[in-house]
């Protein structure tokens, strides 16, 4: 089709509109705002605001209203507490009312005290456990072929395609009075009489065992894994058996991966609240399991409050010393 | 260098045929060394020839496929790392990071279960003989590559072994740094009379070390001699051409009486006189190994009919010390001749020059094809 002047002329003000809509875009859209966010903000810092926001709106801001929580009265009301701040005569005096009953109550109250000292002894027992279990593995998988390695940490991680519920139910299966062990050691002949395995405490450190075990392998792998092993043929040569080698070399040198295991599973295991409602005793709670009936049964939210304040402040210690060995692994690995 | 006297009486080390594969490949092939007590020996080759295997099969971290590896007389095949009387300082010096340079170098001493006095003392003794007594606190990261290249040397030496294995010991330093260490290496050796054994791809680190060198390829010690024999008379054309640079003229034997041979070389105008007795057949193919620095250049034509070429100056190379030229003969050859710069200021000879070469009649190395 030949071009007459008729079809020129519509073609002509479309492009112009194009370029002016363009011109409006260079002027006020987005390019110039991108441009504008490239000039003035730094990658970094942007990159930084992201989490540094993130813990802000979920872990400030919740810890604050839970820390003011702490201090005020139950009250059947809704919200079933008192505020701390009351503007009294038609907002013409300002009341505060702090009440650290609710601290009072926690350390007078021997349940909370017991509570407290049973999930840190629970927590230190399964944490030690993991760390025996899981340095042996950790350690083999470090020194395996590549092949064999993708291999073991896939089946290490495995585990989490199902659900951690579902997991630490089907251990009640396992351990029941005539569920798969029972049933299996009476057949086997090696008992006469069922075992109690199930809402013990054994049962508890099965399951914390067994579930937060990853959690200890794979720092360990990861630390273990860069390991130099000319230096053990130093050792070696130097005159040091193998063993004597491992305590001597290995041990310190894995010393931030133990670290960061132990507290990857300790500091969640203090607050565990499902495996020890599903497999532990009825007569000893766990921390976790208070601070749920407070917060559902008792609907005290004050006093719950005070429990999760209280309980953070345990874990604080263990948080800061984690950061600190995070803090020096990567400093060495500067070098 | 000069070279040292050798007691060949005294062997430490016998390696009697070994081989070792990984796999299907052959990382070792069937070698044979002996190592006299007191000396260094230089085990020489590229990447990949072996050295570093054998090195390791006499720590202890490899075991031969077959063969026999003796030290002081006693097999060592069922013998571990720990228990070798041998100390080996690694190519990383594969220092402890988490422990001082005092606990580094002590670490040995521990294993043997002297007292802490004794460790101290033979620690502090150890350190200032490698110039680092004020350093003991330090750990390896604070130090330079040459200080820890020291405490490795040191960390291996305390135990006072019998035989010390150095893999590339001088790598990691840069060339000022390697030189002055080199020197300081050989007076230690002499003054506490241990046997060493050194892995190194650098020739010159061989040259200068070594009171004999192995040299390797493809798994196998392809000739084993002082420094001078192996640089002087090289065996094969493998060891004239890796070790140091070489012009090398294929011919062809016309003449072989017991004081000296003629060959026939396609690439030179003259023939080449060698004025000493080769072991070859008549009419038999050889090559003609001429070093560059055994070459004289000049303007003007030499008296003899032998040994000599003609040609034109088509690189040069200025190095300070001297300079490298590239000569194309007739023939289209280029040949490299090195020239010392004596004088600051004489008339040198320069590009597109048409220059006569000629060299001594003992200076060629026939060796068979």
């Amino acid at each position: 089709m030949a071009p007459t002047p008729g079809n020129r002329v519509p073609q002509g003000l479309a492009n112009d509109r194009l370029g002016l809509l363009y011109a409006l875009l260079q002027q006020f859209g987005l390019q110039r705002w991108s441009q504008y966010v490239r000039q003035h903000w730094s990658g970094q810092r942007l990159v930084i605001a992201i989490p540094w926001v993130w813990l802000f709106l979920f872990f400030v801001v919740p810890f604050l209203i839970v820390f003011k929580i702490s201090f005020s009265e139950i009250r059947l009301a809704m919200p079933p507490y008192a505020p701390l701040f009351e503007w009294l005569e038609e907002g013409k005096r300002l009341v505060t009312t702090l009440n650290l009953g609710n601290y009072a109550f926690i350390l007078s109250d021997n349940l909370y005290i017991s509570t407290f000292a049973y999930s840190l002894k629970v927590a230190a027992v399964s944490t030690l456990l993991c760390l025996l279990i899981g340095y042996p593995m950790a350690y083999a998988i470090a020194r395996s072929t590549p092949t064999a390695r993708s291999l073991f940490l896939m089946l290490i991680i495995l585990p989490f395609w199902t659900s951690f519920l579902l997991r630490v139910y089907a251990w009640v299966g396992l351990l029941k009075t005539d569920g798969v062990i029972n049933n299996t050691l009476l057949a086997v002949g090696l008992i006469d009489a069922p075992l109690t395995l199930l809402y013990t405490d054994l049962a508890v450190y099965i399951g914390i065992v067994y579930s937060y075990l990853p959690f200890m392998i794979l720092p360990l792998y990861a630390n273990l894994e860069k390991h130099d092993l000319t230096l053990l043929e130093a050792a070696a040569d130097l005159g040091a058996r193998p063993f004597k080698a491992f305590l001597r070399i290995t041990l310190p040198l894995s010393v931030p991966g133990i670290v960061a295991g132990c507290l990857l599973v300790f500091i969640p295991a203090v607050g565990e609240f499902v495996i020890p409602s599903l497999l532990g005793r009825a007569d000893q709670l766990m921390i976790g399991r208070i601070l749920s009936d407070e917060f559902f049964a008792n609907r005290d939210w004050p006093v719950a409050s005070a429990v999760a304040i209280v309980m953070l402040l345990a874990l604080l210690l263990p948080i800061m010393l984690f950061q600190r060995y995070q803090r020096l692994e990567l400093e060495a690995a500067k070098r | 260098m000069a070279e040292k006297l050798i007691d060949r009486s005294n062997e430490y080390i016998r390696i009697e045929g070994v081989t070792k594969r990984f796999g299907d490949f052959v990382a070792v092939d069937n070698v044979s060394l002996n190592v006299y007590k007191g000396e260094i020996f230089c085990l020489l080759g590229g990447s990949g020839c072996g050295k570093t295997t054998l090195l390791r099969m006499l720590a202890g971290f490899e075991a031969p496929t077959s063969g026999r590896i003796l030290i002081d007389g006693q097999d060592m095949a069922d013998i571990p790392p720990y228990e070798r009387p041998v100390n080996m300082m690694f190519q990383s010096y594969a220092l402890f990071p988490h422990m001082t340079v005092a606990a580094n170098v002590a670490f040995g001493l521990e294993q043997e279960g002297l007292a802490r006095s004794e460790i101290d003392r033979r620690v502090g003794e150890m350190l200032d003989i490698v110039k680092l007594g004020d350093f003991g606190r330090r750990k390896p990261h604070q130090l330079s590559g040459g200080q820890r290249q020291r405490v490795a040397l040191a960390r291996a030496l305390v135990k006072r072994p019998k035989l010390l294995l150095l893999d590339e010991p001088l790598g990691a330093l840069d060339r000022k740094l390697r030189e002055h260490t080199q020197f300081e290496l050989i007076n230690l050796q002499e003054q506490l009379g241990v046997t060493f054994v050194v892995v190194t791809h650098d020739q010159e680190e061989a040259m200068t070390l070594a009171s004999r060198i192995g040299v390797m390829n493809k798994g196998q010690i392809v000739q084993v001699g002082t420094p001078t024999e192996i640089y002087e008379f090289p065996s094969s054309r493998f060891v004239a051409d890796f070790i140091g640079s070489v012009n090398m003229f294929d011919g062809q034997l016309v003449e072989d009486e017991p004081g000296h041979v003629r060959i026939r070389c396609p690439e030179l105008e003259s023939m080449v006189y060698v004025s000493h007795g080769i072991s070859a057949a008549p009419d038999a193919k050889v090559s003609v190994a001429i070093r560059p620095e055994k070459i004289e250049m000049t303007r003007t034509a030499p008296e003899s009919s032998e040994n000599r070429a003609r040609g034109v100056v088509k690189e040069i190379a200025y190095m300070g010390d001297m300079s490298v030229y590239l000569v194309r003969l007739e023939s289209g050859r280029m040949v490299r001749v090195t020239i010392p710069n004596i004088e600051r200021h004489d008339e040198r000879i320069v590009w597109e020059e048409t220059v006569h070469l000629n060299w001594h009649p003992s200076s060629p190395v026939v060796l068979s094809q």
